[in-house]
This record gives C-alpha cells, sequence and structure tokens, in this order.
C-alpha cells in the first residue's frame, strides 16, 4: 500500500491479513455492539498461536521440570528453557542465566526491593523512584525504606508529564542505593529517557532497576546498551499468558543477592545444619513454577518479533499521532500527559465529567476502557483530578476503532453535560 | 406504597427502554431529580469512598421513618443512588432491613452492585442497612 507522509497507516498486518485476525477474543460483540478493546495497558489480548502453545502444552509435554528423568519431564525442561533463551534474546541479555521468571512485574520488583534491600540498603540511605510510577514500583520501595530506615526520594515531573532530569541530579548523592524507574509511564504514556537516567546513576555509583511493563511491548529493548542492572516485566501485556514475568539481573548482582525464597529448585544441597544454594538462574525460582507461563511466553515473543518491534513502534506512533489529533478535535477533552516522547496510553480528562460516567457509557457502546487512577494515585494528585479516561493501544488497534471511540466520545459529552 | 411496590414500578418504567443507552439516559435523568443532599452533609464525615466515584449519604429518623439524601460526584452513580434512595427512603427500620432489593438486578444494573465495581453503591447499601439494623436494635431493646 501506498502511503504518503500525511496519512497514518490504519491497521497493522501480519502474515497476509490484519493483526486482528490472529487475536479470536476481539471478534466479539459486547452490549450488541462490536468490540474495541483499548484497556491494553491493563493486559492485552493473546494471538492464536499463543492460545494454541498453551493447549500444546497440556496435550502433549505437561510434567514437572528440572527433576524428572522421565520423557516428558525433559521435553518440558527443554522447552522451559528454550522459552528462557528466548527472553534473553529479546531484550539482549548476556546469558540466559540472568533472565530469572517470576510471577510478573510485581514480583519481580519485590524481588529485587526485598533482596538488594538486605544486601545494600540500611538506615539514612535511599532510594530514588519518579512521580511517573506505578503503585508497584513505589509500595515495595517505601516498605524497604520503612524497614530498613531509609528515605524515599521522588524526581518529579512538569506538567507535561516529563521527569525534571536537573531535580534527578540534584537527588543523586551518596545514600542514594537504587534508582527504580519506569521505562513508559502506563497512565501517562511517557517514555522516560532511561539510558540517562542510568548514565547519571552509574556516574554516581548508583544501579538502577527498570520496570519495563509497559515498553516490551511497544518498543525494542536492549539491556547491553542501556546497562540496565535490573530490568522486569510481565507476560500477560505482551500478548502472552497471565502469571509469568521476567526479571532480568546482571550477572553480577544476580550473584551478589541473597536468595528470595527458599524451597525446592533453588538448592544445591540441603542438610539441616546448612542449606548450599543454587546457580542462577535457580537460585531464584523456588519451587514448581509456572512451567505453562514460562513455556508459552515464548509464542508471544516469536510473535512480536516476527511482526518486528521497530514496526510495531512505528506503527504504534502512528496510532498515538492518530488518536491524539482526534481528541484534539472535541472540545472539553483535555490530554492528561503531553510528553515529548508517548507509547502506548493516552489518558483523558473531560471538563465537567467523571471519568467514571464515561467508562460506564463507552463500556455500554462495546468500548473497553479504563477508568481511574490506574494504580498512580500519586500522578492524579499531581494534576489534581479523580482519574482520567485511559485509552491505551496495541498492535492489533486500528485508526477505525480511533475514529469510532472519537465519535463515542462525543456521543458520550452531549449525554452527559 | 411498599418497598416491593416502589420496585416494581422502577421496573415497569425501565421495561420501556430497552436499549443499554436509553437505560443510561433514564438513570442520568434521575440523576438530575435527585433532591441534593444538605451541603452541610457533604463532608468525609457522610462520605461512602467507592474507588473511583464518591457517594455522600444522610439519613435522619423522623416519626419512625429513615429519610435519606445522597449524592456523588459521578452522574451515573448519583443516578442510580437516586433509584436505591427513591426505594427506601420513608420507611421503617424494619422494612429496610428485610428489604430484598430485587429491583438492580430486573432493570438489568446488577453489575454496578458487585464488590469489584468500587463506586460506593453497594457500600451505601450496607451503610443503609446497618443504620437500620441500629436503630432495629435501639427500639427492640427499649420496647
Amino acid at each position: 500500500m501506498e502511503l504518503q507522509s500525511t496519512t497514518f497507516q490504519s491497521h497493522l498486518e501480519y502474515q497476509g491479513q490484519p493483526v486482528n485476525q490472529h487475536f479470536p477474543a476481539l471478534h466479539q460483540s459486547v452490549f450488541g455492539k462490536p468490540l474495541i478493546y483499548f484497556d491494553n495497558a491493563a493486559t492485552t489480548q493473546k494471538p492464536r498461536a499463543v492460545i494454541n502453545a498453551i493447549t500444546d502444552y497440556y496435550t502433549t509435554i505437561n510434567s514437572n521440570i528440572h527433576r524428572g528423568v522421565h520423557y516428558l519431564s525433559q521435553k518440558a525442561t527443554d522447552a522451559y528453557e528454550v522459552s528462557r533463551n528466548a527472553v534473553a534474546a529479546l531484550i539482549n541479555a548476556r546469558h540466559s542465566r540472568e533472565v530469572i521468571f517470576t510471577k510478573g512485574t510485581t514480583d519481580g520488583i519485590n524481588l529485587v526491593a526485598d533482596c538488594y534491600g538486605r544486601l545494600a540498603v540500611k538506615k539514612g540511605d535511599s532510594v530514588v523512584i519518579s512521580n511517573l510510577e506505578h503503585h508497584s514500583n513505589i509500595v515495595p520501595w517505601q516498605m524497604l525504606c520503612e524497614k530498613r530506615g531509609a528515605v524515599l526520594r521522588v524526581i518529579p515531573m512538569d506538567h507535561d508529564g516529563n521527569l525534571l532530569l536537573d531535580a534527578y541530579r540534584n537527588l543523586l548523592d551518596e545514600t542514594v542505593k537504587i534508582v527504580a524507574v519506569s521505562y513508559v509511564s502506563n497512565t501517562l504514556g511517557t517514555v522516560n529517557p532511561v539510558k540517562e537516567i542510568i548514565d547519571l546513576a552509574h556516574d554516581n555509583g548508583t544501579p538502577v532497576l527498570l520496570d519495563a511493563a509497559q515498553a516490551v511491548q511497544h518498543l525494542p529493548i536492549d539491556v547491553q546498551y542501556l546497562d540496565s542492572d535490573f530490568l522486569v516485566f510481565s507476560g500477560h501485556k505482551m500478548y502472552g499468558p497471565t502469571g509469568i514475568g521476567v526479571l532480568y539481573g546482571k550477572e553480577a548482582w544476580l550473584d551478589k543477592l541473597p536468595p528470595y525464597q527458599g524451597g525446592g529448585d533453588m538448592i544445591k544441597t540441603v542438610t539441616f545444619s546448612k542449606t548450599e544454594y543454587n546457580e542462577l538462574p535457580f537460585k531464584f525460582e523456588a519451587g514448581t513454577p509456572h512451567i505453562e507461563g514460562a513455556i508459552t511466553l515464548k509464542a508471544a515473543i516469536n510473535f512480536i518479533r516476527d511482526i518486528g518491534l521497530d514496526r510495531i513502534a512505528a506503527f504504534e506512533s502512528d496510532l498515538m499521532n492518530y488518536a491524539t489529533s482526534r481528541m484534539n478535535e472535541i472540545g472539553g477533552v483535555e490530554i492528561i500527559g503531553k510528553a515529548r516522547s508517548k507509547t502506548g496510553s493516552l489518558s483523558l480528562s473531560i471538563k465537567g465529567i467523571h471519568p467514571y460516567d464515561t467508562g460506564i457509557l463507552l463500556d455500554k457502546m462495546g468500548i473497553a476502557v479504563r477508568t481511574g487512577h490506574h494504580c498512580t494515585q500519586p500522578i492524579m494528585d499531581f494534576f489534581c483530578i479523580p482519574g482520567t479516561i485511559r485509552a491505551s493501544f496495541a498492535v492489533y488497534n486500528s485508526t477505525d476503532e480511533i475514529d469510532r471511540f472519537t465519535e463515542s466520545l462525543k456521543k458520550v459529552i452531549s449525554m452527559l453535560i | 406504597m411498599t418497598i416491593n411496590d416502589k420496585q416494581d414500578e422502577l421496573i415497569a418504567e425501565f421495561e420501556f427502554h430497552t436499549d443499554w443507552m436509553d437505560k443510561y439516559e433514564y438513570i442520568i435523568q434521575e440523576a438530575k431529580r435527585l433532591p441534593l443532599i444538605d451541603p452541610v452533609y457533604k463532608q468525609d464525615q457522610y462520605l461512602i469512598k467507592g474507588c473511583q466515584s464518591k457517594v455522600w449519604l444522610h439519613a435522619s429518623f423522623l416519626n419512625g421513618k429513615i429519610h435519606l439524601t445522597a449524592d456523588s460526584d459521578a452522574i451515573i452513580s448519583k443516578g442510580l443512588v437516586s433509584l436505591i434512595v427513591r426505594v427506601l427512603s420513608g420507611f421503617t427500620p424494619a422494612e429496610i432491613l428485610n428489604a430484598d432489593l430485587y429491583f438492580i438486578d430486573k432493570i438489568g444494573l446488577k453489575e454496578h452492585l458487585s464488590p469489584t465495581r468500587s463506586n460506593g453503591l453497594l457500600a451505601m447499601v450496607k451503610q443503609i442497612k446497618l443504620y437500620a439494623l441500629a436503630l432495629n436494635t435501639v427500639k427492640s431493646a427499649k420496647s
């Protein structure tokens, strides 16, 4: 298809058909209207490849891993480790042993807050986060600070939702033991200058944890280029299954950290007097893991990589620009978060209308959006609003859907004002 | 008129609205009809906090009957609140305590009373029942 620079590509194609054709759950009606799914920052729908992989797992190789000598256990173990390699390749980790399977982003952050906290954070130290963080990248650090007598410092932002790097520089001193920031804001869509944030922290001798829950499905990530010490994300927001996530950590750090949970699989030898812990990555994977989730995450990774993250990033950027221009047409609609670089989430506020009302009415028009504070209450406090309407986009969304969303919002406003 | 008569009346009114948008249009109109809560009571003390929308509720007890006024910062919540006020206000503590609020399900708005909705409505109904329970207990202790 020939495209002029002023026009937007209406949708993305994959294997000769629109991407949404690969997602069975998108083809249904809700309240008698064809579904438009704009709640992708909460969770994405799953492509047929992932659904089939889950069925295949249970119909062919289901068994416990890392301990059985029998055929199925070997097959499942192989598939589990192949998937770990796929994760390592996706983010360009040096070794697959730097990839720890977790329950999700929250689990990964809690692991680092707990283990790194025990290793390196003491009374009088500080932890730096940002004003843009999801509660899951606030509360574990608050709990750590409370436990160790440390102080939480917050990188402020401007009214467009850009982090203030000069203020960040001033926060960095010898007391700062870790910096934990999101790559992309789940509420405002801000893409943070994470390379710069990491470099500044390293100049201060401080490691960085990147919350990539809203980045890994939208942008190519290279942990070696970023030089990130830790990076966490969830499978379910990147077209994979729920309950599986990833913690990447530089080997040197993961070796130094004490284990998180005790149990099977994370040990080498156990006696009543002493336990010797297993090597990486198993040291951090106590108990039977989410085997099916880890294995089928590979199908999601293949799906993303087949389409190409550069292509996805370019298309979704067009989609964001298109949605932004359509929203700007509607009187009374204000975009919350106008950062220089944005992806994924578009937050809106409508003058005189509570976001809850808008969410309820859009739902009845078949449009799934999220309303409320999106687990980022400090952002709502910053803008002095009770919540926003958040439309968050994925690879299967289209400009046609944004057009219908625009018309539906106009109708909602006419009903409520 | 009993509480159930009031519920049946509402169910009959909603029968005219088969389309979802019409139902909500009606709820929005109801919201605009709700007698506003006295601003004195629109304070945190009377706030039933939901995750997304706030509901203020004031109950008074006069001549053996409970009288309710309420408000919400979201208009659909306010409309739903007004339906509950219309059904329950002006009845005795015992009548309110024993009321089975079936109209919400019948008019297809059950989702709003699910605990996950967090709009303050479920908490509001609980609060009204607790108030009725307290008054009813005082009454039976006296008699």
